[in-house]
Formats: C-alpha cells, sequence, structure tokens
C-alpha cells in the first residue's frame, strides 16, 4: 500500500491550519499594536478606560467565557453519551441569570478594577482585599493551567509536526504579549474576534449538519434516537436522547445524579464570582451598560450552547462514535474538527481548529489580565503600599510584571503536568468563585449586618473546603494507576459545591455573628445608594 | 451624625489610590462635597425603588433556581419517566432542557424591562437631590 497520498494530504492538512493559525495569530498582535499606543494609564490599561460598548463587551463577555472545554468537550461528550453532554450546556446559560439579576450593576456602580473593591468598600479594606485576591489568583491559575494542557494536547494533535512544548509556549507566549502590551484593550478585543469566529465556525457547522439530513428536523432526530456504534465489540443501536448514558445512577454507583446537581449548583452560583468574568463589568461607562453586556452575552452564549445539539448530535449521528479515533484510540476532543472534517474538507477542519485556538487563547488573556489586576491593585497598592502609589503608572507597572510573571509560571506548570487529566481544575475554579466569591460578593450587597470578618471568613472557608474536597473526591483519588493520589476517594462527588458553597455561607454568617464592627453597617447605607443609582460610580475617560 | 464625621476619612482610605490623570475622587466631581448618602437612603422614592427591586429580583431568581435545579433532579431521578416521547421521537428530557434556554431569554427580557423603569425611578430621587 501506498501512503505517498495519505502524507500529501497530511502535509495539505497542517498547512491550512497553520496559516488559518497565522491570520489570526497576526490580526491579534495588530490588535495588540494599536492597544498600546492608544493606552496610557491605569483606567486604560485595567480597564479599557470603561469606553467598550454594550454589545461589545457582551462578545467580549462569551469570548472570555467559553473555553475550548466548552467548545470540543461538549461536543465530544454529546457525541459519546448523547443527552447527558447536552445537560452540561444547559448551565452555562442558565447562569447569567444570577450575574444579571444580583451582581452585573452593583458591581460596576460600586467598583474600579476589581470584585475586592465593593468588598473593601463597606469593610476594612486590606484583610478583605488580601483575601479576593488570593481567591481570584487560585481560581485564575487553576483555570488557566486546565486550559494550558489543554491546548498543548490540542494544537499537537491539530498541527502534526508541533511538539506539546512549542504549543504551550505559544499559547503562553501570545497571552503574556496581549496582556502586558496591550492591557484590556487588546484582551477585550482579542475575545471580540474569538467570540465571532466561534459563532460563525459553529453555525456552519450547524447548517452543515442540516444539509446532511436534507433540512429536516424529523431526519434528524430520528438518526440521533438511532445510533449505531461498537461497544465493547459488539455493534448495539442506542437512543442518545435518552438521559442516564454519562451521568446516570446506574453507570456511575448511584452519585452520577447528586454530581450533576453539585456541578449546576457550582455553574449557576460560580460564574456570577468569577474574576474574569467580573472585571470585564468595568470596561463599560456605566451599570446600564453593563447590563446590556450581559443580555448581549446571553443571546451569544446561548445561541452557541443551543448549537452543541448540532455540533454534538451531528458528530454522533454522522460520524457515530466509531469513527471519532485518533492514533487507533476514541477521542472524545475531536468530535467537532472531525465532523467538519467531513463536512466540508481540509479547509473546514483547519478553520474549526483555528477556532479552538482562537477559544483558548481568549480565555488565558482574560485570566491573565483578571490575576495581574487583582495583584497589582488589590494587594500591591492596597495591601502592601497602604493605598498610596510610590511612583506615578506603578500600579500598571506592578500588573504588566505579574502578567509575564504568571505567563511564565503557568508555561512551566503545564509542561510539568502534561501527562496528568487536570480537566477537574475547571470545575474546581467554579466551585471556589461559587463557594468563596460569591456568598462574600451576594452578603456585601444585601446584608446590613455583614462585615469584615464575615467577608474573609467567607473566603477562605469557601476556597479551603473546595481545595480539601477535591482532592479526596475521586476526581484526584482512585485506586488505578491514573489516580494522583493512591486510594479509595473518601468524598464521592467530583465536585465539591453541594457541600462546599452552603460552608461558603455558613463561614459568612457566623463570622459576622461573632464579630463587632460598626462602620461597615454604616457604609451599607452608602452602598445602597450607590449600587442602586449610580451616584459617584466611575466615569469613563475622556479620550 | 457619627458616619458623616467619619466618611471624609474612610472614603479616602477605602477608593483606593487616585489615578494620576485623574485629580480629585470622581466621586465628588461635579458637586461640592460628599453627597447626602442618608438623606437618599431614607428618600421614601428611594425606598419604594428598592423595594420594587426585590420584588422582582426574589421571586424571579426563586424561579429559575427551581426550574434550573428541577432538571438534573427529574433526569437524575426519574430517566424513566423523562424518556417518554412527548413531540414525536422528542422526549420530555430533551425538551425541558431546550425550555431552559427560552426560560432564560424570557425572564432577561422581563428583567430588562423592569430595569428600564428602574432607571427612570433612580433620576428622578437623583433629581429631587440636584445631583443629576
Amino acid at each position: 500500500m501506498n501512503v505517498a497520498p495519505f502524507l500529501a494530504i497530511a502535509a495539505t492538512k497542517s498547512h491550512t491550519a497553520l496559516w488559518m493559525f497565522l491570520s489570526f495569530v497576526a490580526a491579534t498582535l495588530v490588535v495588540t499594536w494599536w492597544s498600546a499606543r492608544r493606552s496610557s494609564g491605569a483606567a486604560a490599561y485595567f480597564a479599557a478606560g470603561r469606553r467598550i460598548t454594550g454589545w461589545q463587551n457582551g462578545l467580549a463577555i462569551g469570548g472570555d467565557y467559553m473555553s475550548a472545554a466548552s467548545f470540543l468537550g461538549i461536543a465530544g461528550m454529546i457525541a459519546f453519551n448523547g443527552y447527558d453532554g447536552f445537560l452540561y450546556s444547559v448551565g452555562f446559560l442558565v447562569a447569567y441569570l444570577t450575574v444579571l439579576f444580583i451582581v452585573a450593576e452593583p458591581l460596576r456602580n460600586t467598583g474600579k478594577y476589581t470584585m475586592a473593591d465593593m468588598l473593601a468598600f463597606r469593610m476594612s479594606p486590606r484583610p478583605v482585599r488580601a483575601m479576593a485576591s488570593l481567591s481570584t489568583l487560585t481560581v485564575s491559575t487553576f483555570y488557566m493551567i486546565a486550559q494550558m494542557v489543554g491546548a498543548g494536547a490540542l494544537v499537537k494533535l491539530l498541527l502534526p509536526g508541533v511538539s506539546y512544548e512549542m504549543a504551550v509556549v505559544g499559547v503562553g507566549g501570545l497571552m503574556i504579549i496581549y496582556v502586558v502590551f496591550g492591557g484590556m484593550l487588546a484582551t477585550t478585543w482579542v475575545q471580540i474576534i474569538k467570540a465571532g469566529l466561534l459563532i460563525t465556525g459553529s453555525l456552519l457547522l450547524s447548517v452543515l449538519v442540516m444539509r446532511h439530513f436534507d433540512y429536516s428536523f424529523p431526519k434528524f432526530i430520528d438518526a440521533i434516537t438511532h445510533v449505531s456504534f461498537h461497544k465493547n465489540g459488539v455493534l448495539v443501536t442506542q437512543n442518545f436522547l435518552e438521559p442516564g448514558l454519562k451521568f446516570g445512577a446506574a453507570v456511575t454507583h448511584g452519585w452520577g445524579p447528586l454530581d450533576m446537581i453539585s456541578l449546576g449548583l457550582a455553574l449557576v452560583l460560580g460564574t456570577a464570582g468569577l474574576p474574569h468574568v467580573l472585571v470585564r463589568f468595568y470596561t463599560v461607562p456605566d451599570a446600564r451598560t453593563a447590563r446590556a453586556s450581559v443580555v448581549w452575552a446571553m443571546i451569544i452564549i446561548g445561541a452557541f450552547y443551543l448549537m452543541t445539539t448540532f455540533l454534538g448530535f451531528g458528530a454522533a449521528t454522522i460520524l457515530t462514535p466509531d469513527n471519532i479515533v485518533v492514533g487507533g484510540k476514541p477521542n472524545d476532543n475531536m468530535s467537532a474538527p472531525l465532523l467538519a472534517q467531513a463536512l466540508g474538507g481540509e479547509v473546514l477542519f483547519a478553520f474549526i481548529s483555528a477556532v479552538a485556538f482562537a477559544t483558548i487563547l481568549a480565555v488565558v488573556a482574560g485570566l491573565t489580565i483578571s490575576a495581574s489586576t487583582s495583584f497589582a491593585h488589590d494587594f500591591w497598592t492596597n495591601v502592601v503600599h497602604h493605598t498610596r502609589e510610590h511612583r506615578p503608572d506603578e500600579e500598571v507597572l506592578v500588573a504588566r510584571v505579574t502578567a509575564f510573571v504568571v505567563g511564565a509560571i503557568s508555561i512551566v506548570l503545564a509542561i510539568k503536568l502534561q501527562t496528568i487529566n487536570v480537566a477537574f481544575l475547571v470545575g474546581l475554579a467554579f466551585a471556589v468563585a461559587a463557594s468563596a466569591n460569591l456568598p462574600a460578593i451576594v452578603l456585601s450587597i444585601f446584608w446590613r449586618r455583614f462585615n469584615t470578618a464575615g467577608a474573609v471568613t467567607a473566603m477562605a472557608v469557601g476556597l479551603a473546603s473546595s481545595i480539601a474536597l477535591i482532592v479526596i473526591s475521586p476526581s484526584v483519588m482512585g485506586t488505578d494507576a491514573k489516580a494522583l493520589i493512591y486510594g479509595a476517594p473518601l468524598f464521592p462527588l467530583k465536585n465539591p459545591g453541594l457541600v462546599s458553597i452552603p460552608l461558603g455561607f455558613l463561614g459568612a454568617i457566623l463570622g459576622t455573628l461573632f464579630s463587632r464592627e460598626r462602620a461597615s453597617a454604616s457604609k451599607f447605607t452608602e452602598l445602597e445608594v450607590r449600587a442602586n443609582t449610580g451616584l459617584g460610580a466611575e466615569k469613563a475617560t475622556e479620550h | 451624625m457619627c458616619f458623616r464625621l467619619l466618611s471624609p476619612i474612610r472614603r479616602g482610605s477605602i477608593r483606593g489610590m487616585v489615578p494620576p490623570e485623574s485629580p480629585g475622587s470622581e466621586a465628588t466631581r461635579g458637586f461640592h462635597g460628599s453627597p447626602p448618602w442618608e438623606k437618599i437612603a431614607h428618600d421614601p422614592d428611594f425606598r419604594r425603588l428598592l423595594a420594587d427591586k426585590i420584588k422582582f429580583v426574589v421571586p424571579a431568581t426563586a424561579f429559575f433556581l427551581v426550574y434550573y435545579f428541577a432538571l438534573p433532579v427529574l433526569v437524575g431521578y426519574a430517566p424513566k419517566m423523562m424518556s417518554t416521547p412527548v413531540l414525536s421521537q422528542l422526549n420530555a428530557a430533551y425538551l425541558f432542557a431546550l425550555s431552559q434556554f427560552f426560560m432564560a431569554w424570557i425572564l432577561a427580557a422581563f428583567y430588562v424591562r423592569a430595569a428600564l423603569r428602574w432607571d427612570r425611578e433612580a433620576d428622578a430621587v437623583l433629581k429631587k437631590f440636584d445631583l443629576k
């Protein structure tokens, strides 16, 4: 058998993909150069001068939020497990109701650059800022390592010839360039471009899936209810709309449904506590624009997750799990790219691969800027230096250095952890955000009595309990060779939210009730007026 | 009273450092001294605005939480029932999941409509105090 034609295909495939990668990178570097020329001063660097419009910020929130784990991961989960994968999609949109109803507008009205601004408004600034900064850096680091390890593995598959290390260094290096030189403005535009590409790619794939079924929904649904594939060597036909193939009690020793509820809780409450989502609300001129941007984000994010029906069930029916194979092994992450290849040939495969790459870059850039903003603004200026800048523009300088350090550390960690399954770190980031950040944010908006001790206890308990529960969960402990810690898991759920979120709230309440602090209650009056009228809120910078 | 005496000092320490490009706190630009936070907070129109918001946000949040968590609970603990075909071959589980998207969008639309009214009410309160 002559292998030459296959090699030729591989070569053209990698070239098309490479050109698409490079044009995306070139476009984002132009944006960075343009942003670096325009931005000067702290508000420009940290908040893009607060002059991002509603639809732009909505797209950027979508770009910040929809990770490769969603794009490739959920499509793959649906392709292999049907309905249960789609169940995953729902929580990501519903979560934005919490953001819209409770967090976005008060946060914009009472803060400057970080979520800690709002907490520090009522409370003793140094302890709450130090704690909030710790929690922000933890969430961002976990999330970032998961993204970078995913990026390395993905680029290796999509661009044969590029090693894991090269991919990680490339992604990390680009992310550092965007954030260090372009600040929030460049990060925002990278996210907007990515959101546009992701929606275009998903829409294209969805239309092609429907074309495959002659644009007939009944035909498509009929195929979904009769998916034939090999399971342990036996050909089976399964109804992929049936729930329970992945999280059902029968396949998970009974804990699956509870785990799903725990995950849902972390998604629905954690999104409103994710630092990289929250910082986006400081980039718009006022609370009304912040509200409009959540609505735009809900349209974009909802449309995308709705389309996972076509991407996932399309891959399940057109390819069937039998054909989603890389190097002889089933690989669910490749479902969407392989579906693109089957429906639109190499060019579409290359385009979808480039979209996945753009997706990762936009998310890690958002994480890096939120981590470095929190370190520079909360920890450096307000904790170490007692609110005084020692040199002009010191805060921005510290943030740039932090972005570089955070990027470098992530590259090293991602290379060290490449063989470990780190997917659980994304769940952990949501759990920490929901258990540590959300109780502090919500109670400082709504509870007059809430105080410094309560906020610090909430964040400490939420952070510690999420991490501790993950460490003793089946995500980390196990009795097979792949487990990080050998031994039977002590906590049955993979998602700690169901326990750690109530613990965070409990910490907040007990910490408050067992301490006395007057200022916090009287400042509550001012916070209430600011949060609900926008009086005294940070204005957009004049150009 | 105690609060108002303390307020300027605490404000300085809490609102964080002032960026070099904007001398003076942006919060107080446009009016002299600190706004009368206490007076506004006790204004009947302002209290009504807050009550209005709570009247929307609390039931709406309770509704979407119940509606959303009904999905994993029903699918997880009554998978047989949720597998029943409802609309030709589409089963209850899929239709319920699909309905969550529209639930979220519709609730968001209701919120935006109510928020436009709150914007007008908030502006009216600020006008009353000559702050807008």
